[in-house]
């Protein structure tokens, strides 16, 4: 199972399954991340406690702890 | 709109009340500004709107009410800004919902738009960044757009105002038309669903304000408000089944074991079939956006801290150096006023009052304007650019670690500025635990209030060049202090599960002039303001209580003695005991003496332990209240005539330092210390506060003296 929190910079996913507890997961799909939406991966902080994506042209800021809730598929 | 038009009468013209709505950064509160010329604070950070506000005005024969209201990402009651959001539309009475959306990213933000149009309100959709879009060439077909959706689209601009008038026409005509039929579809299986529940809705004639369509749309999305609506009626019984028959159904046309999941691809593969119809992405490259290319610098994974730092240091850097510049001229201005006014006063008493009391005391404060200013101007320019939100992204791996949110640093650092809107601006972190620790630690951010007094004690204390090193290190320290105590805090009173950080990037902005130069403004305005009413009644009560009561055989006794001194040298030293003796015997020097045993330890004497308690009023009159009393002592002595070399004559460096601990550290100012009980949520929250800071305050001083005194 690969998470978003695996994918490297530059790379660019779709969405399989959002792990989440239903209150995070509207928060996620409120954001436009859901099951089906393309992320393009743009930035880690050095620690990679952070992950920078983009969906639908909009920028959004993780944290690795919810990156890793976002099941995700190579495109 | 303008202000000729504001004739018509109140009472007969026609009334029409808009909701604003739209997701965070859409431009709303700009928008708003140049529909009505009102003046609300416009960010670039998501967030800015947190509580809603109504604006005022006429036009033609309308009378318009607009409610901005907070900038929400959908219907989801995450946040409290959608919480207000939703329940005001589902709620209130209104007559009409301007939708803005982001032009450049319609994709987003149509996901809000059909959460509104599945509503069966009346709605108009304000396409706007409308400039930005053609800059970007982004091509939207509106009038195609308008008649897809069946809700009016226009094309605006906040910024460049096209399209404004056309707006309001388009609201008044929307009004005098009422209800517009969206044309909202969803897929054949939802839509089935639908139709089955509306038409029992209609079999049973249920009567409900809400239409059908929308009753049943909100059944199948499990609203819970709809729920308890529908539940005690007795169609529920016969309702029931197919509802958990539709439910079921869709579910299994999206693959998915969430009905709110379905729904969002619902409404997301509507909108893409609307944005491939209507959006013509004409020479539309896959390149890299201007905003990406400046973040792959400033958020580098090992550049972003350093230039992060690098922009703090060079704000204070400014801070101290430029602001520096104009005090000489208005030190020399309340001089050279108090002189002239005081001419003019033939009473002593009251010249005392107005010359050493209010204008001495509001001096001392208005000192201070230009390096506030430059303040403000640097965390205005943070706010409006978006990097803010940069910021956030880069530190909270690390604001992590201390049991912090990456958002905690908004409040944290509007902190620096003035504690009141951090206290405020702690709202966009949802979670309670989390919120209550920002609003505890919010205070360590040394507020604007506080920088007279550090520039005071840091120039009386070191040298030209080191004073703005030592206002970073001051500043540094505090935050420090703020993260440690944030730790300490999150391992003991506030243990628990952290919030999900997940936040939105904006797209850099180059700020316009006019916004900087009006939330500086406002803010300074609001300093100044305080100057001249709170601290001007401060200084008064103060010159007061170190006035009396007169000792008459004081004065006599050593005006006796005055006259019998021989040279001058012996006179002046005789002036300045008596005005020592006199301020120690005073009302204030009284409450000064009665808690010096409280603060000896820390090495404070009896005025540092006055100006302190003053200061509870507000951080300013620390420095005015050292500045009368300091000043009156010392007024006879030509050589130490301003306050920076009285301070530095009369307090030891030890004391220095261990006195700006305890004003980094203790409880906020009044009007501060009120919003935060309110944020918080009960009295009771400030008596920790109180209790909190006090300890903390005293701890770190007595430690920072005892270690000051080695050297
Ligand atoms: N180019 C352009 N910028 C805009 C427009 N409307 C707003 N902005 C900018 O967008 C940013 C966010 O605006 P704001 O009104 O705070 O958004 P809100 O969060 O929806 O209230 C600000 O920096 C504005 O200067 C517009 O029509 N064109």
């Amino acid at each position: 199972m690969k998470t978003l929190y695996d994918c490297e910079k530059n790379c660019k996913v779709k969405v399989i399954k959002l792990n989440a507890s239903t209150e995070l997961k509207q928060r996620f799909i409120s954001f436009g991340i859901m099951k089906g939406s393309e992320i393009e991966i743009l930035q880690h902080t050095a620690a990679k406690s952070t992950v920078e994506i983009k969906v639908a042209k909009m920028r959004i800021a993780l944290r690795d702890t919810e990156a890793k809730l976002i099941e995700v598929q190579k495109i | 709109m303008s202000n000729e038009k504001i004739k018509s009468c109140p009472l007969t013209a026609n009334h029409i009340k808009i909701a604003l709505v739209g997701q965070p950064n859409v431009g709303k509160s700009m928008l708003i500004n140049s529909i009505s010329n009102a003046n609300l604070h416009v960010g670039n950070f998501s967030g800015v709107t947190v509580d809603k506000t109504e604006v005022l005005f006429d036009y033609k024969n309308y009378h318009f009410t607009v409610v901005d209201l907070p900038g929400t990402y959908a219907f989801t009651d995450y946040t409290i800004e959608e919480r207000v959001t939703h329940n005001y539309l589902c709620a209130e009475s209104y007559d009409l919902i301007i939708n803005v959306v982001d032009s450049t990213n319609l994709e987003k933000n149509l996901q809000l738009t059909s959460e509104l149009m599945s509503m069966s309100k009346n709605i108009i959709i304000a396409l706007n960044m409308s400039d930005e879009a053609k800059k970007e060439a982004i091509e939207i077909d509106s009038e195609y757009m308008t008649q897809l959706l069946g809700v009016p689209c226009l094309k605006v601009s906040a910024q460049t105002k096209e399209g404004i008038n056309e707006l309001i026409e388009a609201a008044v005509i929307q009004y005098e038309e009422k209800s517009q039929k969206s044309k909202l579809i969803f897929s054949e299986p939802v839509e089935e669903e639908i139709a089955q529940i509306v038409w029992y809705l209609e079999k049973y004639k249920f009567s409900d304000d809400d239409s059908y369509r929308h009753i049943a749309i909100n059944l199948l999305k499990n609203d819970q408000k709809t729920y308890e609506k529908i539940h005690d009626n007795p169609i529920w019984i016969e309702l029931q089944p197919i509802l958990v028959e539709a439910l079921k159904h869709i579910e299994l046309h999206h693959d998915s074991d969430d009905i709110k999941e379905a729904f969002a691809q619902e409404y997301a593969s509507f909108n893409r079939g609307i944005i491939a119809e209507v959006v013509n992405l004409k020479n539309q490259v896959e390149k890299k956006t201007l905003t990406e290319k400046i973040d792959s610098v400033l958020i580098h994974p090992f550049l972003g801290i350093p230039i992060f730092l690098f922009f703090m240091w060079g704000l204070f850097q400014l801070t101290f150096e430029i602001g520096a510049i104009p005090m000489e001229y208005i030190d020399a201005f309340f001089g050279w006023f108090g002189d002239t006014i005081g001419a003019t006063i033939p009473n002593d008493d009251v010249r005392s009052l107005v010359v050493d009391g209010i204008i001495a005391g509001v001096g001392a404060v208005v000192l201070f304007v230009p390096n506030i200013i430059i303040l403000f101007i640097g965390i205005a320019l943070l706010e409006s650019t978006g990097y803010m939100s940069r910021v956030a992204f880069l530190l909270d791996g690390f604001f992590h670690k201390f049991g912090l949110h990456g958002q905690s640093f908004i409040p944290l650092v509007t902190g620096f500025g003035c504690s009141i809107p951090a206290y405020m601006s702690a709202r966009i972190l949802k979670n309670d635990r989390d919120r209550l620790l920002t609003l505890f630690i919010i205070g360590f951010m040394s507020c604007g209030a506080r920088l007279p007094v550090y520039v005071l004690f840091a120039g009386a204390f070191f040298s030209a060049q080191m004073a703005g090193n030592v206002l970073f290190a001051i500043y540094i320290g505090g935050a420090m202090l703020g993260l440690i105590a944030a730790k300490i805090l999150k391992l003991t009173a506030f243990k628990g599960a952290d919030e999900p950080f997940v936040m939105e990037m904006p797209k850099y902005r180059l700020p316009t002039v006019k916004l900087i130069w009006h939330t500086v403004l406002t803010k300074t305005m609001m300093y100044i303001k305080k100057a001249g009413t709170y601290i001007a009644a401060a200084s008064m009560l103060i010159w007061f209580l170190s006035n009396y009561p007169h000792n008459l055989e004081l004065t006599q006794s050593y005006e006796s003695k005055i006259e019998i001194a021989v040279d001058e040298k012996e006179k002046t030293n005789l002036l300045n005991q008596l005005a020592v003796e006199h301020l120690e015997q005073s009302y204030l020097g009284s409450i000064g003496k009665f808690t010096e045993p409280i603060f000896a330890p820390l090495g404070f004497d009896w005025k540092m332990s006055v100006a302190l308690q003053t200061g509870l009023a507000a951080k300013e009159v620390v420095v005015s209240t050292l500045g009368v009393l300091y000043a009156l002592g010392g007024e006879v002595d030509e050589e130490n005539s301003s306050l920076i070399d009285a301070i530095s004559k009369n307090i030891s460096f030890a004391s220095a330092i261990s006195f700006i601990v305890v004003i980094m550290i203790y409880l906020p100012c009044l009007a501060a210390s009120v919003v935060f009980t309110r944020e918080a949520g009960g009295i009771k929250y400030f008596f920790y506060l109180l209790i909190f800071t006090s300890i903390t305050a005293y701890f770190l001083a007595y430690i920072a003296y005892n270690i000051a005194l080695l050297f």
